[in-house]
């Protein structure tokens, strides 16, 4: 496989990924997004405090000819911003599941999280979404 | 070799002059007196100083590394990069119109009033509309007129639901932002598979919330939209409204008109298919025409005939009101005006042909080659997909770069977006056959190289006064202007 | 037939390329519109026109225009005579400049994309601003873009502009705000000059955007001590639309803390064309340009680490966000920036401050001689620029129609504009104006009536 996929991350179909921490989860984009995207240039970021509602968007992520939104995969309220990505943008890229995390949200349901895709559904998803 | 050009204020010398002005020669008083030292500015002004003939020489310099249609073929796909005729530069720097203010009472801009006045006749003829407003600046200003006129429309009729515009996916970008302006919301339409709209996708999301359907015909795909008709009954009977974006008009001259195909709202981009040329950006001209219907909500002033003279109407209480602050873009209307009157009906008509013949020419040359993902008579333009290229390792966006070594303006690329790898190639009518051939040529010969060492042809360019240039620096770490710390 | 000379194709031509088609004829490649939109005659256009028919035809309108060629302008409001260089009409006419197209590849257009750069850096400059677009339309659709700038910065949808800001710009911004949807609000004119209290009474934390001018629409200087922190207390965004011309010796906006500046850059070495094509200026504070409408030119490397530019930040743009963009524009008045450019690099500051301070002077002149006729006085006291509104003692059509037979363009008639000024002209003196010139206008006022 191309992209890294790893373990103990859930996954939604428009290529985010969330990580369990304790009653957070920690909100990102996926390797293959990041491939899609191509090199990072700016991130905005959501306001801490500011409710999040799964499927709507919540960050911007901008590479230099294409814009997108990241969707936050599951309700929440953001408690932690990744400031670093201001300057560094392109941690995307280079690190998606580390230093590339987008922010934090506070779990309002956990169903929500495990209804979202592991690593094995997500894989799989992926090898369909290339072979379009 | 290869070297980046000093910048006007790396060249500047304490003390040399550009300008001439002659002395003040009414009694003068101290500045203070006039002008209260608290209103005065304190910091320095940092403008560069230099001599006429440096400067002169810097913009030469910098002109040479720069290229117009007057340099060679660019065949910008939607961009109608057509040769710009000389003429039009001289009818509009007349000192008649380019020394004319625009608060001049009627009596004295009577010559203005009635070249404008013409204009709209023979835009509302070419068009089959009933009335225009020459007023936009560009296209994107007209598309912006067009649907404020629309939505006026609407709520003068106490419709206030109508909140929804209609755009297929492959429209240009300006169409949805325009929309967004207006505060509306944007409704995609597909394509089906020959590349028209999908009728029967658009009837299953035409409701009565459905302002208006924006639609460029032939599409971006270079494609005539055959059941204009069918479209255009489907948007009117569900009350919404039909507006033509006119980027592609330049396939239509002489043969069909929007204003007999149903559309209610049309702009034109006079630094397309009118001849008038683009400035490196700008200014452009976008008239908009309309039905009998809207007339009473154009933007004021229009411009009556008012006897054996001409004036101007602002009596429009319905009016959307001003979208610029005069009669927008006279110096390139003239130059539209010139065009239109040099050419006249029939060579209007012969431009569409032999526009819409090379085109098709030039697509038949380069599909033994290239992946044509619609493969079917084209009007002025067609998209040609890169993906094969892609696969092989170089990209539209490379091929772009390997046209510039080969002495050519590349295509429009990467757009529309419904083509993977696009190719938007426009050659125009006032291209020659010798031009189109060699053209093909060199698209042929990237091809090639492609095939055999598609690294080389991701590095390039290599004849250009600059090499491909980090666009993903410029924009990590934005610098937007000279400073005299930052100096490299 | 017309435009043959424009159109190379030959009917050889024409036969050979069917051929390869594989069509018997042009026909062929229109018939797949419908017969039933197919035009059925030819237009009815008026005939072709050989070149110097085309000539004869437009100079015949020309002639008919009173212009700045054979009468004395004293007309203003936004548009002014000012001094062209004649250096200009030859840097704008090298037709690589003006046959380009909007600089998207970067390795052929770095000739108008340093231009560019150098007109951002130039109108960063003269305004106190860190960054600026690449141009607008005109003045008008910079207000609008520029309030629009300060909503979208802001997140609300109220804007308040002073009435003595220029009504053609007002007139655009209420046409692109009464369509989106938002908000605006007039604040009164006191002495002809924004209503200060008025101002605090109107300002709230829904106010997105404050729009003012300086000099204002009557060519006065406001007091804009104050206004900022008034309107930054409210977290409101100011917006200054400013008169380039006046910059080199006014204080700019940035001293008086004004986060965005707006303007009508024609005096910048830019032909009046009857309003058009003029040049819409945008600048702003570092923060906002994530909101900047519009084309940006920027600095970067090549591949062997040469300087070059690029259009950057382009996400912001329609191309690429579409709906949600910061604006639609897509073309601009690239070639109007880059005679503004060669205007400011051939002044200088030298010769730009020496244009501000004669239009200081020769305003004063003028203003003082007028207002001290029988029958003329000074509408609003204040500190004029190179404007000045004064009550004349009649009907100022009338007037204006008297003075027209002197070859003079006089003033611009107030009541247009603003019912309550009967009888008031607004009369602009540039640096152009010569004493004689002011004089024989003074001379033609007193004369009259």
């Amino acid at each position: 496989m191309k992209y890294n996929i790893v373990d103990d991350l859930w996954y939604t179909e428009k290529h985010e990924w969330a990580r369990r921490e304790g009653n957070t989860a920690v909100i990102g984009l996926s390797d293959y997004a990041q491939d899609k995207l191509g090199e990072i240039v700016f991130v905005e970021l959501p306001e801490i405090g500011a409710e999040v509602e799964a499927g709507k968007g919540s960050a911007v992520i901008e590479s230099v000819k294409a814009v997108t939104d990241l969707y936050a995969p599951i309700d929440g309220t953001v408690v932690e911003v990744n400031e670093e990505l201001i300057d560094r943008p392109e941690a995307i890229n280079s690190d998606p599941y580390g230093a590339g995390w987008v922010y934090k949200i506070e779990i309002k349901d956990e169903g929500q999280l495990s209804a979202l895709m592991d690593r094995q559904a997500y894989e799989k998803y992926v090898i369909g979404e290339e072979e379009k | 070799m290869r070297k980046s050009k000093a910048l006007l204020f790396e060249m500047s010398h304490a003390g040399r002059q550009g300008y001439s002005l002659p002395s003040c020669d009414v009694p003068e008083k101290p500045v203070d007196e006039l002008l209260p030292r608290k209103l005065q500015r304190c910091e320095p002004l940092d403008l560069p100083e230099l001599s006429e003939g440096e400067i002169i020489r810097h913009y030469t310099g910098l002109s040479t590394r720069n290229f117009g249609v007057d340099t060679g073929f660019y065949p910008l796909g939607s961009c109608t990069m057509k040769y710009n005729p000389k003429i039009n530069e001289e009818a509009a720097v007349l000192p008649g119109f380019a020394y004319l203010h625009p608060c001049q009472p009627e009596e004295t801009t009577q010559g203005a009033l009635e070249l404008l006045y013409n204009m709209e006749q023979d835009l509302i003829e070419l068009t089959g509309m009933d009335r225009f407003t020459l007023q936009p600046a560009a296209g994107a200003h007209g598309e912006l007129t067009g649907l404020m006129v629309i939505q006026a429309y609407h709520r003068q009729r106490g419709d206030y639901k109508r909140n929804k515009v209609l755009i297929p996916l492959s429209a240009h970008g300006t169409n949805p932002a325009t929309v967004s302006m207006t505060g509306c919301e944007v409704i995609q339409v597909p394509g089906d598979e020959r590349g028209l709209v999908d009728l029967k996708a658009l009837k299953a999301v035409i409701d009565g919330t459905i302002s208006a359907l924006m639609l460029t015909n032939p599409s971006t795909l270079g494609l005539f939209e055959e059941e204009i008709e069918a479209i255009a009954k489907a948007v009117h009977e569900a009350g919404g409204l039909l507006y033509y974006d006119g980027a592609n008009m330049n396939a239509n001259m002489g043969y069909t008109r929007p204003g007999d195909m149903g559309f209610d709202v049309v702009h034109l981009n006079i630094h397309k298919t009118l001849s008038t040329p683009h400035g490196g950006g700008g200014p452009g001209g976008g008239p908009v025409g309309v039905k009998e219907c809207l007339i009473p909500f154009l933007p004021v002033p229009l411009i009556d005939k008012k006897g054996e003279g001409f004036c101007f109407n602002y009596d429009l209480p319905e009016s959307i009101g001003k979208v610029h602050s005069f009669y927008g873009n006279f110096g390139v209307i003239i130059k539209a005006y010139t065009y239109m009157r040099m050419m006249g009906a029939e060579g209007l008509k012969q431009a569409s042909t032999d526009a819409v013949l090379n085109a098709n020419y030039l697509m038949n040359l380069l599909k033994k080659t290239y992946h044509l993902p619609y493969d079917r008579t084209c009007k002025h333009e067609f998209v040609l997909s890169a993906r094969r290229e892609k696969k092989k390792g170089a990209g539209a966006g490379d091929i772009a770069k390997a046209l510039l070594d080969r002495g050519f303006h590349p295509p429009t690329v990467y757009f529309p977006l419904i083509v993977e790898e696009a190719l938007m190639i426009e050659p125009t009518e006032t291209e020659t056959k010798e031009t189109l051939d060699a053209f093909a040529g060199a698209m042929e010969d990237i091809a090639k190289e492609i095939n055999e060492d598609a690294e080389k042809v991701i590095h390039g360019p290599y004849h250009t006064v600059v090499g491909r240039l980090d666009e993903v620096r410029a924009a990590r770490n934005p610098i937007l202007r000279w400073n005299k710390e930052q100096q490299l | 037939m017309g435009g043959k000379h424009y159109l190379p194709l030959t009917d050889q031509d024409r036969r050979e390329m069917l051929a390869a088609i594989g069509v018997g004829s042009v026909e062929d490649l229109f018939s797949d519109i419908p017969a039933a939109v197919r035009l059925k005659n030819n237009l009815n256009l008026p005939p072709a026109m050989s070149e110097s028919e085309v000539i004869g035809h437009l100079n015949n309108l020309a002639s008919k225009n009173r212009h700045f060629q054979n009468s004395v302008s004293f007309l203003g409001a936004g548009i002014y005579d000012h001094f062209i260089p004649s250096i200009i009409k030859h840097v704008t006419g090298r037709s690589e400049f003006y046959t380009a197209y909007t600089p998207y590849q970067p390795e052929v257009s770095q000739g108008v994309l340093q231009a560019i750069f150098e007109y951002q850096t130039m109108i960063c400059q003269l305004t106190g601003m860190d960054v600026s677009n690449a141009s607008m339309y005109d003045g008008g659709t910079a207000v609008a873009e520029g309030a629009i700038m300060g909503c979208g910065a802001t997140r609300r949808s109220k804007v308040i502009v002073s009435r003595s800001v220029n009504p053609y710009y007002r007139a655009v911004l209420r046409s692109y705000f009464h369509s989106r949807g938002l908000t605006l609000e007039e604040i009164p004119l006191k002495g002809g000059h924004t209503d200060r209290a008025a101002l605090e009474k109107t300002l709230g934390d829904d106010v997105a955007t404050v729009v003012l001018q300086q000099p204002n629409f009557f060519g006065l200087v406001e007091d804009m001590e104050g206004v900022a922190d008034l309107i930054h207390g409210h977290k409101a965004v100011f917006v200054v639309s400013a008169d380039p011309i006046s910059l080199p010796l006014l204080q700019t906006p940035a001293e008086y803390g004004a986060d965005i500046v707006v303007g009508e850059g024609q005096g910048l070495g830019v032909a009046v064309s009857f309003g058009g094509p003029v040049l819409g200026i945008i600048a702003a504070r570092d923060k906002f340009v994530r909101q900047m409408p519009g084309r940006i030119a920027g600095e970067t490397v090549d591949s062997e680490g040469n300087r070059g530019f690029v259009l950057t930040l382009q996400t912001r743009e329609q191309h690429i966000r579409r709906e949600k963009a910061a604006s639609n524009i897509c073309s601009n008045e690239a070639l109007i920036a880059l005679a503004a450019s060669v205007y400011m690099a051939a002044m200088g500051p030298q010769g730009m401050r020496e244009v501000a301070g004669q239009c200081l002077q020769k305003a004063a002149y003028a203003r003082e001689k007028i207002t001290a006729l029988d029958g003329y006085a000074t509408v609003f006291p204040g500190i004029n620029f190179k404007e000045f509104a004064v009550t004349v003692p009649g009907d100022s059509a009338e007037l204006n129609r008297k003075l027209i037979e002197k070859n003079i363009l006089g003033g611009v008639d107030l009541a247009v504009f603003y019912p309550e000024l009967k009888n008031t002209m607004l009369f602009a003196v540039t640096e152009k104006r010569t004493r004689e010139e002011i004089d024989t206008l003074v001379r033609e006022l007193e004369g009259w009536k």
